[in-house]
């Protein structure tokens, strides 16, 4: 803008070799105002080709094409990869078994989420120790905590049936049903999330302003009924973004269940009780054959899977936007 | 102001930019030969896990001043696999000499042109070297290629508790323990005699049912999963029937731990000391001492493995056809395999030479295990790699081993499934796997 603005300001009678240096002045700067801020923001979507885009559309060919890692390329198929993945019995297991898992650990790692929110939002001592506290499991390494929780829940030497032993209950076969390892499995998850998702409601609560609670409470409303009518619709959004977020990993849900099955993606006894569609594509492309072409084709399966999610989510977004204006 | 502003953005972008230029230029940058510098040629080897070359490749070192051995740890067995794959199929990137696993090593097979072969480069002068099984199973299936030669083996034994024996009214001494089991149905005999006594109520005889497969599928079959032609036999091959059902017997009579092996029940179920005996090949009695702990040392001992023979695990080193430095890495690779190289690996990490020079060394012969009440080690574990017959195991066996056999025979021994649907599953998920 200023650039412009002073060069207008320049009375005219200049020599041919000045106009033109000015001329090509005013050239730069309009292409400085142009290009620069594309040039900022680049570094982003250079990454994001490199590292997000080109992987994604290189899987997409790879899945039409009969490539193991040994025998190489052997040429397109076009859709064939992605007819065996869909008839295939143990994909369909490993689906079953990452809802199963997002259902079991997000709806109380969501609600939990939302009571320690609410919770810290309060007069507290020690406020910020405690915010930064339940932080704490999210930023500790994901294979360390599997380990330990390996060892918590091993079948017979374990610390949760030790418990459970001790309150003489029966010991649990954690990896025994389906039931039991997709608890397990929550434990995990919850332990890691739960913190995470607390402090972005958190954020949220403190964006409503104080005075709505002063004239509830003046209202007679009790603090629980303050907490659904006026907490819980305000963070609405909030609470859909990290559903949103959740859906996201929970469909890539990986380490976790595979440090339950202590490393191992493909084998293990009662691994169909609990395998994960991620563990299920590690072991078709980098174990037993190294398909390539079949591992990719489930990746695309798994990415329109969410991208799917996303689009519903977004539409609720939207929906509940809409009605908020009301 | 909006002069400074601009140039300072100027200099932002043009930072940017060059910064940009020189990371592709770095990306693109080749790594150069770099192998002969000062007249001396470098060799690499990659290895995974523990195999204890330190010693053997100084060395070698030593001896031949015009190679320089670059020894590349690779992290475990998992790790290095697909990796490998990958500089196969790329045609760059993998060792001079890389080592293979003997499981794995039977998938390469089938792809003879990534490798050099070993016969070309003078191997032929070794076979009387080497354990006939171990030199069979480094061929392709024609028989026209060497693709490796072996590092260790583990010859097996049965390492047992003497304490329990004890408690348990049954001999202790290794030889009197060696006599109780000559075949599996005497071993199966004696530890119904084993539970019989209520002072090992709660002691299981045998960690798992799964650990007889390996010992006595080899000491009764010439092929396992596949036969010769590489065809996939797991369901028509009666002594694996034979086996599963033999160990699961045992399970049904209450004798077997119900363990997984590698993970933390079976870990902590020594400390606890929950099973008696456990058929050990030699690289495992370094883990048994670690995980039962001083508290156990002394108590246990080691008997021969019932029907005489056996081998669990082992590797192999090979030179993939890429190298360009094939004659360094022969040297290299015979060194290794050779006696000096295999003792030095003996004593370093505890791994049992498939070298026949040097299973006959006095420093192998007498070796003794002071964890294990001083038991002749050597001897022991010699004396049953000598007497392993040649098993043919096909291209995918260790996956379908692994991940199917072993996991449902389980399933079926922890009462999951029963024999049938287990076996059901395992028969037909290994052929999926076997078709590929």
């Amino acid at each position: 803008m200023s650039v412009n603005t002073s060069a207008a300001a320049i009375p005219p009678p200049l020599d041919p070799e000045q106009r033109r240096r000015q001329a090509r002045q005013v050239r730069l700067g309009r292409l400085d105002l142009k290009a620069s801020p594309y040039l900022y923001v680049a570094p982003f979507f250079v990454l994001f080709a490199v590292f997000g885009f080109f992987p994604l559309i290189y899987t997409g060919w790879v899945s039409m094409r009969d490539w193991g890692l040994i025998k190489g390329d052997q040429g397109f198929v076009g859709f064939e990869n992605f007819a065996e993945v869909l008839a295939d019995a143990n994909f369909w297991n490993a689906m079953f078994n990452t809802f199963g898992i997002f259902i079991v650990s997000t709806v109380p790692q969501l609600l939990l989420a939302l009571m320690l929110a609410n919770w810290l939002n309060r007069k507290l001592r020690f406020r910020t120790a405690l915010r930064m506290g339940i932080l704490l499991p999210n930023i500790t390494s994901v294979a360390a905590v599997g380990i330990v929780f390996g060892f918590i829940f091993a079948d017979r030497y374990g610390l949760a049936n030790w418990i459970l032993q001790s309150l003489s209950l029966d010991p649990v076969s954690w990896r025994g049903s389906r039931f039991a390892s997709w608890t397990a499995i929550s434990f995990m998850v919850d332990w890691r999330w739960t913190g995470y998702n607390s402090l972005i409601y958190l954020a949220a609560m403190q964006a409503i302003p104080r005075d709505l609670y002063e004239s509830a409470s003046l209202d007679g409303a009790s603090p629980a009924r303050q907490f659904w009518q006026i907490t819980v619709p305000l963070i609405q959004p909030t609470i859909l973004f990290t559903v949103i977020i959740s859906t996201i990993g929970g469909m890539q849900l990986f380490t976790e269940p595979l440090m339950f099955n202590y490393g191992a993606a493909g084998s293990g006894s009662g691994l169909e009780n609990f395998q994960t569609i991620a563990m299920y594509i590690y072991s078709t492309t980098f174990e037993n054959n190294f398909k390539y072409g079949v591992g990719s084709a489930m990746s695309w399966l798994l990415f329109m899977l969410i991208i799917l999610f996303a689009l519903i989510n977004f539409l609720m977004v939207r929906r509940s936007l809409k009605g908020s204006d009301k | 102001m909006s002069v400074p502003r601009r140039r300072l953005r100027g200099i932002a972008a043009a930072a940017l930019a060059a910064g940009m230029v020189l990371s592709a230029a770095a990306c693109s940058a080749s790594d150069g030969d770099d192998s002969s510098e000062g007249g001396q040629s470098t060799v690499t080897l990659q290895y995974f896990g523990s195999p204890g070359f330190d010693k053997a490749v100084a060395d070698f070192q030593a001896a031949n001043p015009d190679i320089k051995v670059d020894a590349q740890n690779m992290g475990e067995l998992k790790d290095f696999t697909p990796k490998l794959n990958q500089w196969l199929a790329t045609g760059q990137g993998a060792g001079d000499v890389v080592m293979l696993e003997e499981g794995t090593l039977l998938g390469y097979l089938e792809t003879p042109d990534k490798w050099a072969n070993l016969l070309d480069l003078g191997a032929a002068s070794l076979e009387a070297d080497f354990l006939p099984y171990k030199w069979a199973n480094g061929f392709t299936s024609d028989k026209s290629k060497l693709v490796g030669l072996g590092t260790d083996i583990g010859g097996l034994a049965m390492c047992y508790r003497t304490d329990l024996f004890q408690k348990a009214g049954l001999p202790t001494d290794r030889a009197e323990v060696s006599k109780l089991w000559p075949t599996w149905q005497e071993y199966a005999a004696t530890g119904k005699r084993f539970k019989q006594s209520d002072a090992v109520k709660d002691v299981a005889f045998i960690d798992t049912a799964t650990a007889i497969m390996q010992p006595y599928i080899m000491q009764n079959s010439k092929t396992w999963f596949y036969d010769t032609n590489n065809n996939y036999i797991a369901d028509t091959n009666p002594v694996v029937k034979e086996a599963w059902n033999f160990g699961l017997q045992m399970a049904a009579d209450g004798l077997t731990g119900k363990l997984q092996r590698w993970q933390p029940d079976w870990n902590a179920a020594f400390a606890n000391a929950a099973f008696a005996t456990v058929p050990c090949p030699a690289w495992m009695t370094g883990s048994i001492a670690e995980r039962a702990g001083d508290a156990g040392k002394g108590k246990w001992d080691i008997a021969t493995i019932p029907g005489g023979s056996g081998n669990w695990g082992g590797s192999y080193l090979a030179i993939p056809e890429q190298s360009k430095k094939k004659e360094a890495a022969y040297k290299l690779l015979t060194y290794l395999t050779g006696k000096d190289g295999e003792l030095s690996s003996y004593a370093e990490k505890g791994n049992m030479p498939s070298n026949v020079k040097a299973l006959d060394d006095p420093a192998f012969q007498t070796s003794k295990n002071e964890y294990f009440s001083n038991a002749p080690t050597g001897e022991i574990f010699g004396a049953s790699a000598k007497n392993l017959q040649p098993i043919y195991l096909g291209p995918k066996h260790q996956g379908i081993w692994e991940n199917h056999f072993e996991t449902e025979m389980r399933n079926a021994e922890q009462g999951k499934k029963t024999s049938d649907e287990a076996w059901a599953k395992a028969v037909a998920d290994g052929k999926k796997l076997a078709d590929g």
